[in-house]
């Protein structure tokens, strides 16, 4: 166990290696090139594949072969080149292959600016490419975080064969923190906990991977369903791996929930904010609480339910540096059974905790 | 008696959907040919194209991949990187491998990944309706050059396998054509050729096949191997590039 400093992106980078990455292909943009420059340098010295592409759109698709072909596989990328791997990422998810794709969120639309935002969230979690498919969205908002949530990021995409999408932002990605290196599991199941650097490329069994068919019957990675009625048998089992993913794998940190009047709900970066808020103001007395989803798809929707139907809640704020993206999840969740309130900037700009406290007194003025 | 003659192993004994004259079948068997020759089924690894051959996988007895349109050079890339003893090709169309997949086809190239490439030049889209392709030749008349290709508006047929022998990357580049007996012999050995250099680890290796399409081309199957050797070939001359 050893104690280190280090940014977020380069957290995210070094929990990929020790987690068994094999194979990663990245484009440079801004604010995420600390990520690619890690893995440029310390993936050919542990013997695993580095590719800088000639393209987003190369990238993910380099990560298409490596996942077909059995290694752990990710790519990292901004916001515009994110928009560039959807098609990759609908036919990684619709060949049911394993892989990460580390989003560290800039502002948009367009080619925007390169400050911090979470304007990619309906992206992220409403399957940002084409056809009926939903990427698993892991949020970190801490840099040791950032390294933990990649162990859990590569063994979901590899139990459920599915794309896992980690949504940073330029903030985490940039802001250093002490990391501690260990291999300790934060976020992940206890069961899933082993030594770290065991999960190599060829020690995984993944009968389905091309290698060659000695031995056995060839083995296909497609995405194709010409013939009536086969496309709609393979949505419909994919609709299960669903439904088996939403049953099982919500996260969230709840902080003071029991007894709060007024919940904040925050994820990333703008929940480190927020926690700050909640921390200072319960130091007052007041009846405040936090919940930050960790998995932001499957939404940790039972959560709010509960909570929504408690007689001593009185609201809901959702504190988003967006127009109100995540905010519709937690509408859908509350289901109109208590209020929910909304603070957002987006386009550089962070909510501050001095505007959250305005905030707060305003929702508290009009309660 | 000695058998000297047999349907190969790595090629299914089915029939496929392809149009009655179309070069594909010609191809997707001389490839399961050269395959079997050299002994390498258990060991290759097919990269799919979209288009009319996206189910090569059902024809060929071997572990395929599909690949996105354009995109089989960056899944190839991968696997051969991934898996360095395996056998990697593509199997690729003209829109397919110098339209909208320049760019991975240029990298990949480039980069001199060991990797060997089939390119099905028909000079037109097959799957789609017989669109203009970035072969298609000037005066050709295609669903979206009624009138057909000029250079004023739609500019010259590309040459991708002579831009590509340019790069020094590039180990081998040989144009043969699926139009005669003799043509299909040339392109065997041309696609054994550049099965060899990846086993030997020559590098990046490519054979572009001249093959029909006679549905759109709109001309009976034998006139469509009188274009190919009137019109295809001066424009695509036959041979090795580099």
């Amino acid at each position: 166990m050893k104690k280190i400093l280090m940014t977020g992106n380069e957290a995210i980078a070094e929990g990929a290696i020790q987690a068994g990455c094999g194979f990663y292909s990245g484009y440079p943009i801004t604010p995420q090139n600390e990520l690619i420059g890690y893995f440029a340098k310390h993936m050919p010295e542990k013997g695993r594949i580095f590719i800088q592409a000639e393209s987003e759109l190369a990238a993910i698709n380099m990560v298409f072969g490596a996942s077909a072909a059995g290694a752990r596989a990710m790519t990292s990328s901004s916001s515009p080149g994110i928009s560039l791997k959807q098609e990759g990422i609908s036919y990684i998810a619709a060949a049911e292959l394993p892989a990460v794709i580390v989003n560290v969120m800039r502002a948009g639309p367009g080619l925007g600016n390169i400050w911090p935002a979470q304007s990619d969230y309906f992206q992220a979690t409403r399957s940002g490419g084409h056809g009926d498919y939903h990427c698993i969205v892991l949020a970190p908002a801490s840099v040791q975080e950032s390294y933990d949530i990649m162990f859990l990021a590569f063994d979901l995409a590899d139990k459920y064969r599915n794309p896992v999408m980690i949504l940073s932002d330029g903030i985490l990605g940039q802001m250093m923190e002490p990391l501690v290196v260990s291999g300790e599991l934060l976020v992940a199941s206890r069961k899933n906990k082993r030594p770290i650097n065991q999960l190599t490329t060829h020690q995984l069994t993944k009968p389905w991977a091309l290698t060659g068919c000695k031995g056995r019957k060839p083995n296909i990675a497609k995405s194709f369903y010409l013939k009536e009625g086969d496309l709609e048998k393979f949505n419909l089992r994919l609709q299960g791996k669903y439904k088996n993913i939403q049953d099982k794998e919500t996260r969230y940190e709840g902080l003071f929930l029991e007894d709060a009047k007024i919940i904040v709900v925050a994820y990333g970066t703008m929940a480190r904010i927020a926690k700050s808020v909640v921390n200072k103001l319960r130091e007052q007395g007041k009846k405040i609480g936090l919940i930050r989803p960790v998995t932001l798809w499957p939404f940790p929707k039972k959560i709010f339910q509960r909570l929504a139907v408690s007689d001593k809640l009185l609201v809901f704020l959702v504190i988003e540096m967006s127009y109100g993206q995540m905010l519709e999840d937690v509408q859908l969740a509350v289901n109109g059974k208590a209020p929910v309130e909304f603070l957002g900037r987006s386009g550089g700009g962070v909510p501050t905790e001095e505007e959250i406290i305005k905030k707060l007194q305003a929702i508290s003025f009009k309660l | 008696m000695k058998k000297i003659f047999s349907h190969p192993k790595s090629l299914r004994n089915i029939s496929t959907h392809y149009c009655s004259g179309c070069g594909h079948g010609i191809a997707h068997r001389l490839i399961a040919e050269v395959v079997d020759e050299l002994g390498i089924r258990e060991r290759v690894i097919g990269i799919c194209p979209v288009g009319c051959a996206v189910v090569a996988y059902d024809y060929w007895d071997f572990d395929c991949s599909e690949a996105a349109h354009g995109r089989g050079l960056a899944v190839a890339t991968a696997i051969k990187r991934v898996r360095p003893e395996n056998i990697v090709f593509t199997y690729q169309g003209d829109g397919d491998l110098a339209a909208i997949g320049t760019n991975e086809t240029i990298h990949a190239a480039n980069r001199g990944e060991n990797l060997t490439v089939i390119f099905i030049n028909n000079a037109v889209y097959g799957m789609t309706g017989g669109q203009m392709a970035p072969t298609t030749l000037l005066g050709q008349k295609t669903a979206t050059t009624p009138e057909g290709r000029t250079s004023l508006m739609q500019g010259w047929p590309l040459k991708i396998s002579e831009m590509l022998a340019m790069l020094p990357g590039v180990k081998y580049v040989e144009r043969a054509s699926l139009d005669s007996p003799g043509g299909i012999i040339k392109s065997k050995k041309a696609i054994k050729q550049a099965f060899e250099n990846q086993i030997n680890k020559v590098g990046f290796s490519l054979v572009e096949l001249l093959s029909a399409c006679p549905t759109y081309w709109n001309m009976p199957a034998n006139q469509s191997l009188e274009w190919i050797k009137n019109s295809m070939i001066k424009e695509f001359p036959l041979g090795k590039i580099k």
